[in-house]
């Protein structure tokens, strides 16, 4: 540990830190464009100029060293000029067209621009014109003119996707970022260079010119494209799913996210192919009904069935809470027959974060209780019983188990079954009532990641279940001051509701007594009965998630 | 502290007294005299030439510096709008909503939808104030009736005018600048 001092406060220090390092930690904002926390040092932007007391020139806060005793002013009149001119240069060739660019409203340079420089250039000749709408990659647009050459990406391709794929070429004025001869910006992480640039020199394609930043609300979630559950932001406008990015978790996925997740895990949310209403067939064919006929429907049919003749599915892509009342119902009937389909892509793994298992709550809907007993009540063997004819009523949850044909033929045996489903997918095509079931994007609730992290993920679009003023939701400028009858406040809102929320419904007319009312209150119940999830609480997972107990003895739920 | 006071005190000496009218004369609670002044000049009046302007047969146009309702500018063919979407975070009634798109224009962006709400605007002249490509402008344009909410919604169909209608207001505006 060292004392330093810090604009005329001292703090105390590792000594092994820079003094950008030291002054982050301690909420002192020095600004940087090529300094990223998780990339390595390069120096080459020179606005985070600092004064030190006796050396003799400014220096790079992100590169120079903390030492005892060391007095560093980052506001003195020097830093502030020198500041000013490091951005008059920067903007001499930048082309300012902030009004067609992507990255305005988050830009640091903007940011920057408008905090420390003085807002005037004195620079009146033609600017250096560069390649503009250049497709780097599948999934990342570069306009060359405005790279302020950080190098960012390409050290976060080198250091942190570990493919060498974007490079400098050119000198002085004219460099230009460009991708490796035969090379395309195609990593697996590749949209992570969008954030990391800080100005819109990169920005996605998939995203592009769908709305403005300062338009959208954002709403702290997790990914559920992969077991590993990454700590994102879902974007939002009029009730629609724009974007996500990732938000730093050091504890799972630190800064990162992958393309996959990026791009796969929310576009079905907003499909055409949504269930908008709970379905009953009625003479062949799936007519929409209200929620209390099929309720009622599916409560009578279930009591024709002897308990050993129903089995149930959960889910691993659905919450901790859904998969717990799915068990509990269960229990309630004596059916001893439950476990879920698992999605593990052999291989399509790797050492940053992506993992084999796609689905984002094995671990979850096992502790929580969708696990057999035995081998004999397995998925395995359940399968095989519904073929020879003994099971003859099916309970899934929002998983689409069809989408294999061997299950598919399986499902036609079947007397009776019951789906919780979100989109129109093979397995409603088999199903007697299908209730619409609200996605990850639509309700509360927990996943546990493959490390037996608990993550909570919270609603961002609302349905008639979630109102987004009274449930606290996340609101955006339109949401906040649009009035009702506004056109930008026209975004559907779908008549779903959570799974543990149908599970209730369904429990009440099949004469069990829960009372939850919110997915609270069956998360704190879990926390109550399941050892491994003692002493959890929504506000002790908060946004960074929380620990499963590791000294655990498994404990069936009871109803 | 006694300076406080001191105002105080000031403030209560400044305050002025309650005014007293004084009564009428008697001369002038005999109101007919007052009553036949004011006829001599009504009918003074009649006599003279009217300029009441007998709208709406006889139009008005307004001088440059009228803000009439906002168009877009029409240029070439195409809107000069780049759907930034300034004019809508800075429209203080929020009657104007942009989608961008891409074109393959070399400006990159247009508005495949552009809408004002004119029975939300009030006028104020902001959109035009911040538009960074001089693409929406106050017009001379005035009269607007609906009979109908959704009427009151323009399109780009009802905003893009060409710029040579709007000549008088593109030069005011930068003569103001
Ligand atoms: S594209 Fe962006 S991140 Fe890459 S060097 Fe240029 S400014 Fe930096
Ligand atoms: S690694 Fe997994 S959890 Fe993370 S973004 Fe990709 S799919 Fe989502
Ligand atoms: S004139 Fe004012 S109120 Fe009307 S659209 Fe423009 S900014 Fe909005
Ligand atoms: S401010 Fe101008 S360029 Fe931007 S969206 Fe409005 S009219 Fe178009």
């Amino acid at each position: 540990m060292v004392k330093i001092t810090i604009d005329g406060k001292q703090y105390e220090v590792e000594n092994n830190l820079t003094i950008i390092q030291a002054a982050k930690q301690n909420g002192i904002h020095i600004p940087h464009f090529c300094w990223h926390p998780h990339l390595s040092v390069s120096g080459n932007c020179r606005v985070c100029l600092v004064e030190v007391e006796k050396m003799p020139k400014l220096v790079i806060a992100c590169s120079t060293q903390v030492a005892e005793g060391m007095v560093v002013n980052t506001n003195s009149e020097r830093v502030v000029q020198a500041r000013n001119a490091v951005l008059e240069f920067i903007l001499i060739n930048h082309p300012l067209d902030c009004p067609i660019c992507d990255e305005a409203g988050e830009c640091k340079l903007q940011d920057y621009a408008y905090k420390y420089s003085v807002g005037q250039s004195r620079f009146d000749f033609e600017k250096v014109r560069k390649p503009k709408r250049v497709e780097l990659g599948p999934n990342v647009m570069l306009d060359t003119e405005r790279c302020i050459m950080c190098s960012r990406c390409i050290r976060f391709c080198d250091e942190v996707a570990k493919k060498p794929q974007l490079t400098f070429t050119q000198r002085g004025d004219h460099v230009e970022l460009t991708t490796f001869p035969g090379e395309q910006l195609d990593n697996p992480y590749s949209m992570n260079v969008i954030e990391l640039c800080p100005v819109g020199a990169l920005t996605s394609r998939d995203f592009r010119f769908k709305a403005r930043v300062w338009d959208m609300s954002s709403t702290d979630t997790v990914c559920v494209g992969c077991a590993r559950g990454c700590n994102m932001k879902m974007w939002v406008r009029n009730n629609e799913v724009l974007r996500l990015t990732p938000r730093n978790n050091p504890a799972v996925n630190d800064y990162w996210m992958c393309d996959y997740g990026r791009l796969n895990t929310f576009k079905h949310v907003n499909a055409a192919n949504r269930i908008k209403a709970p379905m009953v067939r009625k003479d062949g064919r799936l007519v929409e009904v209200g929620w209390d006929e099929a309720i009622a429907k599916v409560g009578f049919e279930l009591k024709n069935f002897k308990k050993n003749e129903i089995a149930a599915l959960g889910s691993a892509y659905s919450t901790n809470e859904d998969n717990y009342l799915l068990t509990k119902l269960m229990n309630h009937l004596g059916v001893k027959r439950i476990d879920f389909v698992p999605h593990i892509r052999k291989g399509e793994q790797d050492d940053l974060l992506i993992r084999e298992d796609k689905t984002p709550n094995s671990v979850g809907a096992r502790e929580v209780g969708v696990r057999p007993e035995s081998a004999e009540f397995g998925f395995a063997s359940i399968l095989n019983e519904i073929k020879a004819g003994n099971i003859k009523a099916l309970y899934v949850i929002d998983d689409d188990i069809a989408a294999d044909p061997v299950i598919a033929d399986a499902l036609l045996k079947l007397d009776f079954l019951v789906v919780h489903a979100s989109n129109e997918n093979e397995t409603i095509k088999f199903a007697d009532v299908v209730l619409a079931s609200s996605t990850y994007a639509e309700k509360y609730g927990t996943f546990t990641n493959f490390q037996g992290r608990v993550q909570r993920n919270k609603p961002a679009i609302s349905t008639l279940e979630h109102d987004r003023i009274l449930d606290g939701m996340a609101l955006s400028r339109l949401d906040k001051f649009g009035a009702p009858n506004d056109r930008w406040t026209t975004g559907l809102k779908r008549d779903t509701r959570a799974s543990w929320r149908i599970l209730n419904s369904i429990a009440a007319v099949m004469g069990a007594k829960w009372k939850y009312n919110s997915c609270e209150d069956v998360f704190n119940e879990i926390a109550s009965t399941i050892s491994s999830f003692k002493g959890l609480s929504f506000l002790k997972i908060g946004t960074g998630g929380a620990m499963l107990n590791k000294n655990k003895e498994t404990v069936t739920v009871k109803s | 502290m006694t300076n406080d006071k001191s105002q105080m005190t000031n403030y209560m000496e400044n305050q002025k007294p309650i005014v007293h009218r004084k009564d009428l004369h008697w001369w002038e609670m005999f109101y007919i005299p007052q009553i036949i002044g004011g006829m001599k000049i009504t009918l003074t009046q009649v006599f003279r030439p009217k300029f009441t302007r007998q709208y709406p047969e006889e139009k008005w146009n307004p001088p440059p510096s009228f803000r009439g309702r906002p168009v877009l500018v029409e240029q070439n063919g195409v809107e000069r709008c780049v759907a930034c979407g300034l004019c809508s975070r800075v429209c203080p009634s929020l009657a104007i909503d942009v989608q961008a798109s891409e074109t393959e224009l070399s400006k990159e962006r247009y508005p495949v939808k552009f809408e004002i709400n004119m029975l939300r605007c009030i006028f104020c002249g902001f959109c035009e104030e911040v538009c960074p490509e001089e693409a929406i402008v106050m017009s001379k344009e005035f009269e607007l009736t609906f009979t109908h909410q959704a009427d009151g919604i323009f399109g780009k169909d009802k905003l893009l005018i060409p710029v040579e209608k709007l000549k008088d207001r593109l030069e005011f505006l930068r003569k103001m600048r």
